[in-house]
């Protein structure tokens, strides 16, 4: 509580928010002065580096940043797209995969089976491999056009290999439930597939919201990865440019575009994150 | 007989909580099980509407033993309410969303049809302006009477109750006993697992102090606190009621 007005028109503070706020305005006083001495160094040293000349004209050429941004954003679109695909369908397979480890069913062990076998293997495989082997050997099989696109095999790479982290996820979130929920829930009557629907699973998948942001944001950056096996997407665009230009300015510009995107959704998860640990709490 | 347990076996490992427990609970009886901590009173509950799967014995509701093993125990469930010592509320739904929810997906019942019947529950255990709260903008009592509409609203023919004060405060227990005091005047079957003797001593049709694994001594309150014959149940009550 504050003391009241002393007539003054001010309004007076306690004695605890007087010292909090010294406090405050002191760390603020070393925070800022440290990072301007750090970032004035770094802009008064690295132009003294021998290289330095050749890697502004290389990598910071203003020309060919302007020249070729628009187009790198016309491309960033096809990276877009191909997450937009991709992201609903991970969703879904690895909510799936998640779901098949637990069932009951004996005749339906082989699910159980191939869903651990299915985990094991796309984590254990660097994904631009899995993107290689899916998006050439499929396709070599003669596929008649427009199967033999890689836009879908390349597509289904990446939905494979992220289904498979999302279904950990999911799993992770499933198993944070007490079972105490379950023991609720089945004390009602409900079945076992009604007590994870509507139980179970609304409150899991909740609790894995920011872990899933991150994948997502992961899955934005490897979309780049399908650059290897054909669409001119923004990695491959700058590739492009790269050799058209002789100056790797292009790739800078990539990367800035996939910043602009990938800041805020990280800062974005960390909040949910943060927030969902001050809700526990 | 309502409900009858013939001696129940239930083990942990090697760990031996049920050691034959026998209980007979006639139609509108109200048992409380006592005894101390670690003595087997939540597990024997839960053996009942089969949450824990018994390892030998049966159980007979209305005559049938439903406790034979590889019968499905969900029809069962339905008959038999439960309501835990610390509520376990689903916290995503709302307080009349939690009592809906098995009606609807068990019973079949639409959420239209089911409302009235649920929205009379909560007026008479006075909730009715708590309805639309989620679990954690309600008190301890509020959470745990709507646990107990929540299992009402299944009809259930036997109501358990595992301590279901003792995670009240103090002021917060009458308003929870007198919901059991209310379906005891409506003939409700129930079993109580309590460690508020003064109330399993007014209320209680019959008292059964379980201690190891075994009921070791049952009877009417005014005999068994009164005049305890075995010496485990006087000294047991003898610490309970200082
Ligand atoms: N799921 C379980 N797995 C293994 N052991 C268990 C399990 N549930 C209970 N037990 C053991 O069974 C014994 C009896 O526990 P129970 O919870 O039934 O006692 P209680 O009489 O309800 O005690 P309290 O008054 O503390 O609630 C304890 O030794 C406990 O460790
Ligand atoms: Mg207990």
């Amino acid at each position: 509580m504050t003391i009241a007005d002393e007539g003054s028109g001010k309004p007076a503070r306690t004695r605890r928010q007087i010292y909090e706020d010294g406090l405050r305005k002191r760390s603020l006083m070393i925070a800022g002065t440290s990072t301007v001495a750090v970032v004035l160094a770094i802009v008064l040293l690295v132009p003294l580096a021998p290289g330095w000349a050749a890697v502004k004209k290389s990598f910071f050429n203003w020309d060919v940043f302007s020249a070729t941004f628009p187009k790198l954003l016309d491309a960033f679109l096809i990276d877009v797209m191909i997450f937009a695909w991709c992201a609903p369908a991970i969703a879904v397979l690895g909510l799936l995969i998640a779901l098949a480890r637990d069932v009951r069913n004996p005749a339906l062990y082989p699910l159980r089976i191939f869903s651990a076998a299915f985990t094991d293997v796309f984590r254990g495989v660097p994904v631009v491999l899995t993107v290689y082997l899916i998006g050439f050997g499929i396709p070599g099989l003669g596929l008649p056009r427009p199967w033999n696109s890689p836009y879908i095999w390349g597509s289904l790479a990446l939905i494979l290999t992220y289904s498979a982290y999302v279904a950990e996820i999911f799993r992770s979130g499933i198993e944070s439930i007490h079972p105490s929920q379950r023991a609720a829930a089945e004390s009602l009557g409900l079945s076992r597939r009604d007590t994870m629907w509507y139980v179970i699973l609304p409150q899991a998948v909740r609790r894995v919201v920011p872990a899933n942001m991150n994948m997502l944001i992961a899955l934005q950056k490897d979309v780049a990865l399908l650059s290897f096996i054909g669409p001119v997407e923004i990695f491959r665009q700058a590739g492009v440019f790269k050799s058209l230009y002789a100056n790797f300015t292009p790739y800078v510009g990539a990367a800035v575009i996939f910043l602009a995107i990938t800041i805020p959704a990280t800062r974005y998860a960390d909040y949910l994150m943060a927030k969902q640990r001050r809700d526990r709490s | 007989m309502k409900l009858s347990l013939r001696d129940v076996q239930k083990t942990f490992g090697s760990n031996h909580v049920c050691k034959g427990i026998s209980l007979d609970v006639q139609e509108g009886e109200l048992v409380c099980l006592i005894g101390a901590s670690g003595s087997g009173k939540s597990t024997f509950l839960r053996c009942i509407n089969l949450l824990e799967p018994i390892d030998d014995g049966a159980v007979y509701l209305d005559g049938q033993d439903i406790a034979v093993p590889g019968l499905d125990p969900e029809p069962v469930r339905r008959r038999i309410g439960m309501v835990f010592q610390s509520y376990n509320l689903f916290p995503h739904m709302t307080a009349v969303e939690n009592a809906m929810l098995a009606p609807r997906r068990v019973r079949g019942v639409s959420r239209d049809a089911i409302r009235p019947e649920v929205s009379a529950l909560f007026e008479r255990f006075g909730l009715g302006d708590r309805m639309e709260h989620y679990p954690d903008q309600l008190s301890g009592g509020q959470q745990q009477r709507v646990a107990i509409i929540r299992a009402l609203a299944m009809r259930p023919e036997v109501m358990l109750f595992d301590e279901i004060t003792s995670a009240l405060d103090p002021q917060l227990v009458g308003e929870v006993l007198d919901v059991l005091l209310a379906l005891k005047a409506d003939g409700m079957t129930m079993v109580l697992a309590t460690h508020e003797m003064g109330f399993a001593r007014e209320a209680a049709d019959k008292v059964c102090f379980l201690a190891d694994g075994r009921i070791v001594e049952e009877g009417p309150p005014d005999v068994l606190f009164t005049a305890p014959k075995q010496p485990e149940t006087q000294a047991f009550l003898e610490r309970a009621l200082k």
